[in-house]
């Protein structure tokens, strides 16, 4: 298995792989809770960066409302925990079904209408706005007044129930993330990874070639809609609190979607290398402004804006495959 | 409710489209000509909403006088954009040129939210409360005046692309871009007057809209999607559909509100667009793609 | 000979310009097919409909015995055809190797195999030692080259090529035929061409058919297609026979 796993990845790659991932195992070690909770944030982004990326960056298809398949996880995994007791595995394996059967039917209209490009986009962006409107009226979740799950002083760790010290939370998205990224390898080394490409690259060309896209594309919706629901149940019980408002809006989509295309879209190591670089931006930034005594609402989005903007003049690619010559690693497709 | 009721609060709805729909010409025509889809278009129009309250409240100048002068500096302000940055992104993928839209759109409503804080504002003009009635029917002023301004805006734009030389060269870019090309056209002057077009379009719907709601830093990204739902609706490209789609959203969610309750009135608005996207894709007034 | 693809009396109308007229034909297993004739004749509206991009308004096509008129371009690449594009489109941002490994992965569950495959098809192209070279980067022949091994890569009986000479100097020409020519000969692969470049159709095709205003004008062996008057007339002009 683990020998599949490193298969044909050069030496190099793999000893940095290695060291990075000794590197996150050590920290909590180290680090303080404020650096702790930037970290899961990270992995956080990192994990659903690359469950979007399946979408867009292996298959093509522009999905501006992951918002949706993330709410859709919270909101399945803590309503079953606040109404019945039932933990965050069980209401896993609830949620994923949810997500992955959302993405089913926005992927099946779309892809049966022909629906496609910027039009595919907004689509995405219409089910995710209903689905905000639609939770606000849901008196189930308790509607716009937010639905809470309950907090108290923990002594132990309860992994089972998700409960505990955010150190636990830490070692949780981590294995998510890693798991992620080893999904992600497999598939795009994979027959459908390559149909992805093909699509991606010409949907014509691909049909022409004998795949079935409107299958392909199917899968792909699928699968990224229902690993992007993990990370709903995640965030449900890490921050404990769930507004339609803010779970589903689009900014939350947007947020997704800026790490992957800064990392660079389509490969492994964009996902992970754009969350770091964009939550470590933000956090520098506040850290910045509050040691220069600005205390302007607004100062570090700018910033950050200026940051995102030069990041995609300079590099249209993306980070990473430019970082990836640096190093003298290479991905063999992207 | 009285049947009144129900007739006023279409004709709001309707007036308040007019405006929707300049909003949404404005991005209709942007699309429509550069490819581009300008995912900071709510953004340009919160800071012409924000050019008409400090006028107005600095200078008591009236947002309907300051029309023209507020669609220039958005004019200037689109060219730029379009010259300065936009242009270098034409050939690239979409969601390359959504990144850069959507930090440009960043910024703007930051730099907007330093310099006039997180709350409401609005314009409070000696005709703010003021309505004209013609027999059973109430019409808000502002919404009036709003909504003629609106007409009168789109049909000088229509007739810019109708009539004139350069309006046509516009045409002929949006048409063919290699063949703009080969006849010679500055295709990049042309896509910054374009986007400059749009911008003036959209500045100049903001400073109507600000007579109707109140303007906050955070308004851009709720307007950016309209304004999407609006041209997809009726058909992204067409001039006419613009105006078209944005008087049925605006009607649809005026009806929505009066109905079941305005916090659920975007859900219409959306199950509109969805409907279109299946079984319209090319939008009410759009034509097929061959 | 059996007929591999059999054509009979298709006809497409669009808003109605009639692009093709009633045309029938039968391409015999194992044969070297093409069809010619002047700028919209409808050669290529005829293509689409076999590869499937478009379903005929009348008239049947029979692959093998079974219709495929109005079924996908997938579907119709299943069953056994493969097509190449007048404009040629390769996957841009992947490798060669990767462009003829998806190819070759339709019937091959198995990547390794499918390169294994794709390895096959890319040394008896000529491309073999640009395999890791982006198909983005290529020069047009390569391209064309690569078309073909992409459609190749599908194991089809029938290989429809759209115009695959276009734009090619002659020494790439002979490449070219002189690869499908092996291709037809070692495989036994039909071939079904659409051509401009006479060179290359004499010297490749054993039928020809002409094409002229969406009506079938000639057909037959290429020694007696070109000498017919209304073949002459229409397309060739008198200079193109020598």
């Amino acid at each position: 298995m683990i020998a599949r796993l490193i298969e044909g990845v050069p030496r190099r790659t793999l000893a940095m792989l290695a060291a990075l991932l000794i590197a996150l195992i050590a920290a909590p070690l180290v680090s303080g809770d404020y650096l702790l909770t930037v970290m899961i944030l990270i992995l956080y982004f990192a994990y659903i960066g690359q469950a979007w990326n399946i979408m867009m960056g292996f298959a093509g298809q522009l999905s501006l409302g992951h918002a949706l398949y993330v709410g859709l996880g919270a909101y399945t995994a803590a309503a079953l925990y606040v109404h019945y007791g039932i933990g965050p595995w069980i209401g896993l394996l609830v949620a994923v079904p949810i997500a992955a059967l959302a993405g089913a039917f926005i992927g099946f209209l779309a892809f049966r209408f022909r629906v496609a490009g910027v039009y595919f986009a907004i689509l995405t962006i219409a089910f995710a706005e209903f689905a905000r409107v639609g939770f606000d009226h849901l008196a189930w979740t308790s509607g716009s007044s937010g639905l809470f799950l309950p907090v108290a002083q923990y002594t132990h760790n309860d992994l089972w129930l998700l409960r505990g010290h955010p150190v636990m939370f830490y070692y949780v998205i981590l294995a998510a993330t890693a798991l992620a990224f080893i999904i992600c390898r497999a598939l795009l080394q994979s027959r459908v990874g390559y149909f992805w490409l093909a699509i991606r690259e010409d949907e014509e060309a691909a049909r022409s070639a004998g795949i079935d896209t409107f299958h392909y594309k199917m899968v792909a919706v699928v699968i990224s809609a229902g690993m992007t629901s993990f990370a709903g149940v995640f965030y449900a019980f890490f921050y404990n609190n769930l507004f339609p408002e803010q779970v589903f809006h689009i900014s939350r989509s947007i947020e997704i979607i800026l790490g992957p295309i800064v990392g660079g879209i389509g490969t492994l190591f964009g996902p992970i290398l754009g969350a770091l670089l964009l939550t470590g931006l933000a956090e520098t930034l506040t850290a910045a402004l509050a040691a220069l005594g600005v205390d302007l609402p607004g100062a570090k989005q700018v910033f950050y804006g200026i940051c995102l903007l030069l990041v995609i003049v300079a590099l249209p690619d993306g980070v990473w495959p430019w970082l990836a010559r640096k190093l003298g690693v290479r991905e063999r497709k992207s | 409710m009285p049947a009144e009721v129900y007739l006023n609060v279409a004709v709001g709805g309707v007036l308040a489209g007019l405006v929707y729909g300049l909003m949404a010409l404005g991005l209709s025509v942007i699309f429509g000509v550069v490819r581009v889809v300008n995912f900071a278009h709510g953004e340009m129009m919160t800071i012409a909403m924000y050019l008409a309250v400090v006028l107005f409240s600095a200078f008591h100048l009236d947002p309907l006088l300051m029309l023209v002068p507020i669609s220039a500096v958005l004019f200037v302000f689109g060219y730029a954009l379009q010259a300065g940055v936009i242009n270098r992104f034409i050939t690239r993928p979409e969601h390359s040129q959504f990144l850069l839209l959507v930090a440009i759109a960043i910024i703007m409503v930051n730099v907007l939210l330093i310099i006039f804080g997180p709350d409401a504002q609005n314009v409070q003009t000696s005709y703010s409360y003021d309505s004209f009635q013609i027999g059973a029917l109430i019409v808000d002023a502002t919404k009036l005046y709003a909504g003629c301004a609106a007409i009168v805006v789109a049909a000088a734009l229509f007739a810019f692309f109708r009539y004139t030389t350069l309006g046509t060269a516009i045409r002929a870019c949006a048409d063919n871009y290699t063949g703009a090309l080969v006849v010679g056209l500055d295709v990049h002057r042309l896509y910054a007057l374009t986007f400059g077009l749009g911008a003036a379009c959209v500045g100049a719907a903001g400073v109507m809209l600000v007579l109707i709601v109140d303007v906050t830093p955070a308004l851009g990204p709720a307007y950016t999607l309209l304004a999407f739902v609006i041209v997809i609706t009726g058909g992204l490209g067409s001039m006419p559909g613009a105006l078209l789609g944005g008087v049925l959203i605006g009607f649809t969610e005026a009806m929505a509100g009066l109905l079941f309750t305005p916090s659920a009135k975007s859900m219409f608005a959306f199950a509109i667009l969805v409907l279109v996207l299946l079984f319209r894709p090319q939008g009410i007034m759009g034509k097929r793609a061959a | 000979m059996t007929a591999l693809l059999k054509v009979d009396a298709v006809s497409k109308r669009f808003r109605g310009l009639l692009a093709v007229d009633r045309v029938s034909f039968e391409v015999p297993e194992g044969s070297i097919f093409a069809v010619i004739g002047p700028n919209g004749a409808g050669k290529t509206t005829l293509f689409n409909m076999i590869a499937g991009v478009f379903a005929p308004n009348d008239g049947a096509i029979s692959f093998n015995g079974e219709r495929i008129d109005g079924l996908t371009p997938d579907k119709v690449c299943r069953r056994g055809i493969g097509r190449t594009f007048q404009l040629v489109r390769p996957f841009p941002a992947l490798s060669v190797e990767d462009n003829v490994i998806i190819g070759a992965l339709l019937h091959r569950p198995h990547v390794e195999t499918a390169r294994e495959r794709a390895h096959e098809v890319l040394r008896r192209l000529d491309l073999y030692d640009k395999r890791a070279q982006r198909a983005s980067g290529l020069t047009l022949p390569d391209r064309k080259r690569l078309e073909v091994a992409r459609a190749l890569a599908t194991d089809p009986k029938l290989l429809l090529l759209d115009e695959v000479m276009a734009g090619l100097r002659p020494t790439e020409t002979d490449r070219m035929v002189a690869i499908l020519t092996s291709l037809n000969r070692d495989t036994g692969l039909t071939i079904l061409l659409i051509e401009h470049v006479m060179r290359a159709v004499m010297a490749l095709a054993s039928r020809i058919l002409v094409l002229h205003h969406g009506a079938a004008i000639a057909e037959g062996a290429p020694e007696a297609v070109v000498r017919e008057p209304a073949v002459i007339s229409s397309y060739l002009g008198a200079e193109a026979i020598t």
